[in-house]
């Protein structure tokens, strides 16, 4: 019962397959500064203390209410930041603490799709000079290779070749976001990170980009760390999905078992604020308002991050804060609810065979 | 774990109908086609295309005209209108120019003195051409000066968190300075060092253009430093930096065409700015010897008798605002014609 607590992998690995992202205690926190001085008074804790893994092949929806640190933590992974806190091992190397010249040669594996497809673009390039800046700078092709290359991108994201001297400006949503796919393609990553790829696009292009998306998973055997604030779309792509709030992973567990039996009461709020498109399911679901504003992450409540909002809250959950949880299953939750041996996913279940051995590897 | 594809497998479209061939679907604003599908584009067609959208502006093009006419006034004119600048001709002082004989037959004209003499009978035109190649060097180099400094100082500071402070307090430090009493005893103290080194006349090149330069760098630098602040946020750079560009990459090719803008106008302001200066330290006694025309010293000599011979005066004078206004539009046609956004219209 005492190692559930215990930093374990946040899925057992069922399959065998060691993860390709593994992702310890991850903080990020910008700091404060301010006064005459530009004395440092604070931090704002974007992500604090962020653990999960990723399996090759899968892909993992981090899903939360704005502001609550998913860019942050997607960002923190590729280490577009210099991170506080934590460890990231993306495949089997240890990156959380490199200099960026060193992570330089392992950039290759794992790159990003941006959430505003005209921001990501420079204006300045065409699309040829776009794609082909990741292959400058890490590949020894000759010119015509790359041009070469640039092309078949292009048709593998939909793009027409006859674009390709084009500027940014030039294209539709929809488009810009196929030349960021384009570009984040061109090294042959492992790892993407999509940050809200679809939230800048009409709905009508949505369905598309996330096809695209799915079509080159399928074909380049790429894996996923699927941000977004669109719980319905995490529920059509992802394969596991994460919950955040300020800062912190609340819940994650497979899809078809989160969405069917959500634990955290921040889970089940944001669950119940999702459209029911069946009137009479809907009439049966009760809506969970939350209350109030989310607190500010410079400066979290006392306890669990979640207590000033929760429907549930009880007074243990104004002093101690809840040590993400391992349950059958594969999921993982962080809520006092589930701590006591009562509730009806009683923790010994956490021993069953599947992962005893991970279990083991652990406790003394 | 799942095969990764070799990259020459990529050629084949995706077979799947969700991805549409051309992106059409969402590609309503793209009307024609592109003429070729070559997609390096080549550096030679690329400044065609910047050409052909110079040419759109106006003004910029007569302004171009303009400067390469004055250009050639001032170096080749000496060739073909070879009279000696500092010839002193006292007999034929005070000779009114050429076309004062149209409204006043009685005036003092002389076809071998187009533009008339000063009250030492020293040819205007040749003067003007003379002066012309001294305030347009000083102009450029020490606006090019100014401009690779300010550049320099602001990208620092904007770029690289360290060194932000250190910068931006030493420019502000530059910037409340007052400026004529420091170029003055700049001039003072580096004056004899300088002509003993370089010879009278380069010396002094050297001081005036180093004065006006260091003395002039610090809008641009506070303005570039702004606007790297700003696109060092750009998701575009959060890109660049996922692919791994270097920092030295990054400036060159992410962040320094995107200040192109305020750099371009700072050049104009510039130029105009160093042009002047030069003739308020050459006007004070600070700049080039007495028997050395500059453009503004011409004028500030004329400026006691200017209503005898308003001729003195204004030529000078326009040579000046003419060359900056037609750097100006130069400079607003360039910044059109780089801006991939107006050149795509
Ligand atoms: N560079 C930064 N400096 C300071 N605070 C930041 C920075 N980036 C993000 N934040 C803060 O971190 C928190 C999380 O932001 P973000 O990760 O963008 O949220 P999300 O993507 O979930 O909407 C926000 O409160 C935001 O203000
Ligand atoms: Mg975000």
């Amino acid at each position: 019962m005492l190692d559930a607590a215990a930093p374990a992998p946040a899925t057992p690995a069922a399959d065998g397959a060691p993860p390709l992202l593994d992702v310890r205690g991850l903080k990020m926190h910008f700091p404060i500064h301010s006064g005459l001085l530009r004395r440092q008074v604070g931090a704002v804790k974007a992500v604090d203390g962020v653990d999960f893994t990723i399996r090759p092949g899968e892909t993992l929806g981090l899903v939360g209410e704005s502001g609550c640190g998913k860019s942050t933590c997607g960002r923190a992974i590729l280490r577009l930041y210099d991170i506080t806190e934590g460890s990231i091992r993306i495949d089997g190397v240890e990156i959380g603490h490199l200099s960026q010249h060193a992570l330089r040669k392992h950039r290759p594996t794992m790159q990003m799709v941006f959430q505003d497809p005209q921001a990501s673009l420079n204006p300045r390039m065409n699309v040829s000079q776009i794609i082909r800046e990741p292959l400058d700078e890490h590949t020894k092709l000759s010119s015509a290779e790359k041009d070469e290359k640039v092309l078949e991108l292009m048709d593998a994201v939909g793009l027409n070749r006859a674009f390709a001297r084009r500027f940014p400006h030039a294209f539709s949503g929809g488009q810009r976001q196929r030349i960021g796919i384009a570009r984040a393609l061109a090294l042959n990553p492992k790892f993407i990170v999509c940050d809200e790829p679809i939230a800048a696009l009409d709905v009508s292009i949505q369905a598309q980009v996330v096809n695209l998306l799915e079509d080159l998973q399928e074909q380049f055997g790429l894996t996923y760390l699927f941000i977004s604030h669109d719980l319905s779309m995490v529920r059509h792509i992802a394969t596991r999905v994460a919950v955040m709030y300020l800062g912190r992973i609340v819940e994650l567990a497979p899809r078809e078992a989160l969405y069917a039996e959500p634990l955290h009461p921040y889970t089940q709020a944001l669950l119940s604020a999702v459209p029911e498109p069946d009137p009479a399911l809907a009439r049966k679901v009760e809506r969970v308002i939350l209350k109030g504003d989310v607190p500010s992450p410079a400066n979290p409540p006392k306890g669990c991050n979640f207590c000033t909002r929760c429907p549930k809250v009880m007074d243990i959950c104004h002093e101690i804060d809840p040590m993400p949880r391992h349950l059958p299953g594969g999921r993982q939750v962080a809520c006092h609810l589930y701590e006591d041996t009562k509730t009806t996913t009683d923790p010994t279940a956490a021993h069953k065979p599947g992962h005893s051995s991970a279990q083991q590897g652990v406790s003394p | 774990m799942t095969d990764r594809t070799d990259p020459h497998e990529r050629a084949e479209p995706p077979p799947s109908p969700a991805v549409p061939a051309g992106g059409a679907p969402d590609g309503g604003e793209i009307a024609e086609a592109a003429g070729s599908a070559a997609p390096g584009q080549s550096s030679t067609s690329l400044w065609r295309d910047v050409w052909v959208q110079f040419r759109e502006h106006k003004g910029a093009v007569i302004g171009l005209a303009f400067l390469i006419f004055i250009t050639l006034f001032v170096i080749a004119g000496p060739w073909i209108w070879q009279v000696d600048p500092a010839d002193l001709d006292i007999r034929n002082k005070d000779v009114r120019p050429i076309y004062t004989w149209l409204w006043d037959r009685e005036a003092d004209v002389m076809w071998s003195r187009p533009l008339g003499t000063d009250n030492l009978g020293r040819d205007i035109l040749a003067n003007l051409m003379q002066g012309g190649r001294v305030s347009m060097a000083v102009g450029w180099v020490a606006m090019l000066l100014a401009l690779i400094l300010g550049t320099l100082i602001g990208v620092l500071a904007g770029y690289f968190r360290a060194l932000d402070g250190l910068l931006m307090r030493f420019t502000d430090l530059m910037l409340a300075l007052p400026l004529l009493p420091l170029l003055l005893v700049m001039m003072l103290l580096f004056r004899d060092q300088l002509r003993a080194a370089f010879g009278p006349e380069q010396g002094i090149f050297v001081l005036i253009v180093t004065a006006i330069g260091i003395t002039s760098w610090m809008h641009t630098a506070r303005i570039v430093r702004g606007d790297i602040l700003a696109l060092k946020e750009r998701e575009y750079v959060l890109a660049a930096r996922s692919i791994g560009t270097p920092s030295r990459r990054m400036i060159t090719r992410h962040l320094l065409p995107n200040v192109l803008s305020p750099i371009m106008v700072s050049a104009t302001l510039g130029l105009a700015t160093a042009i002047i200066t030069e003739s308020a330290l050459s006007f004070l006694g600070l700049g080039f010897p007495s028997d050395y025309p500059t453009w503004g010293k011409i004028l500030f000599d004329s400026v006691e008798r200017m209503e005898r011979f308003p001729e003195r005066v204004i030529w000078p004078g326009l040579c000046i605002s003419l060359t900056v206004l037609a750097v100006n539009y130069i400079g607003d046609g360039l910044r059109d014609a780089l801006d991939p956004r107006i050149r795509g219209r």
